[in-house]
């Protein structure tokens, strides 16, 4: 089967992220495929490089760009969240007139129509919110 | 893969049931108006949209929101403009509406109109039970929810 699954909050305040993530593994484990990984509201804050979690703790942004270089996974940040919140691409930070860009390795920021597409190309898509 | 496909070809398939469900209340989170954007967004991709309303979700679409002085954009009037998108099945629950001393009376006559009935101006919302919610959920393909 295939699968796109959505994560609508950020890293650490809310298990979102996590229980995508320990989702998007399993599915992948028993042999689906996983079309996108797509990151609305909050949820682009996982695309972030610049966090710097305790030692002692999982690091979710990691998490993310290791699964998805290991899988190669479309892990999709929403362009319209991500300008409300500050995650920026290279590309993004110059047509913004911005001194920095922040963006993950393995992420990349696109429109809301990836979205749509994922549910119409894909067989289920699940959601991980609050 | 990525890839960014174009709107409106649906790769040759049959229109999908896209349902989005609301739940929340306007202008204490984000969560209605980021999901009235994929809505907008989404039309352009000529799927079967249904919006649902729901729990505080039903606040969306009362009439005579005022926001002048929170400070915040007053984004109600953009429900009004969902039938020019041909988003014209909105769902309210009629159990959520009394929970919360609600009427149809309180909420925005939002209409679209038929093209294939002279463009009559037709209500897109329509009040629905809890069970029946439950019966349109069944018939979805994608529920996308915030």
């Amino acid at each position: 089967m295939k699968f796109a699954v959505v994560v609508n909050e950020g890293p650490y305040t809310h298990q979102a992220s996590d229980s995508a993530y320990q989702f998007t593994k399993a599915v992948l484990a028993k042999g689906h495929e996983v079309f996108r990984v797509f990151f609305y509201h909050d949820g682009v804050n996982n695309g972030s490089r610049l966090t710097v979690p305790p030692q002692d703790e999982r690091n979710v942004q990691k998490n993310w760009t290791e699964l998805g270089e290991e899988h190669k996974l479309d892990l999709v940040v929403c362009i319209a969240a991500a300008q409300r919140r500050g995650i920026l691409d290279a590309n993004e930070a110059k047509r913004q007139g911005k001194d920095a860009d922040n963006i993950a390795p393995g992420f990349r920021i696109s429109g809301l129509g990836q979205l749509i597409e994922a549910g119409i190309q894909s067989d289920r898509l699940v959601i991980f919110g609050d | 893969m990525a890839t960014d496909e174009e709107p409106g070809s649906g790769g040759g398939v049959e229109a999908k049931k896209f349902l989005y469900v609301n739940r929340r209340a306007p202008y204490g989170t984000i969560y209605a108006l980021e999901s009235l954007e994929v809505v907008l967004i989404g039309a352009a991709f000529e799927q079967d949209v249904t919006l649902a309303f729901f729990d505080d979700g039903v606040f969306q679409l009362t009439k005579g929101q005022d926001t002048k002085a929170l400070g915040v954009k007053n984004f109600s009037p953009t429900y009004n403009a969902l039938g020019d998108y041909e988003v014209t099945k909105l769902y309210v629950e009629k159990e959520s509406l009394s929970e919360r001393g609600l009427t149809v009376n309180d909420l925005m006559a939002i209409t679209y109109e038929d093209e294939d009935d002279d463009w009559a101006e037709k209500p897109s919302i329509h009040l629905v039970s809890r069970s029946e919610l439950a019966d349109i959920m069944a018939e979805q393909d994608v529920i996308l929810s915030f």
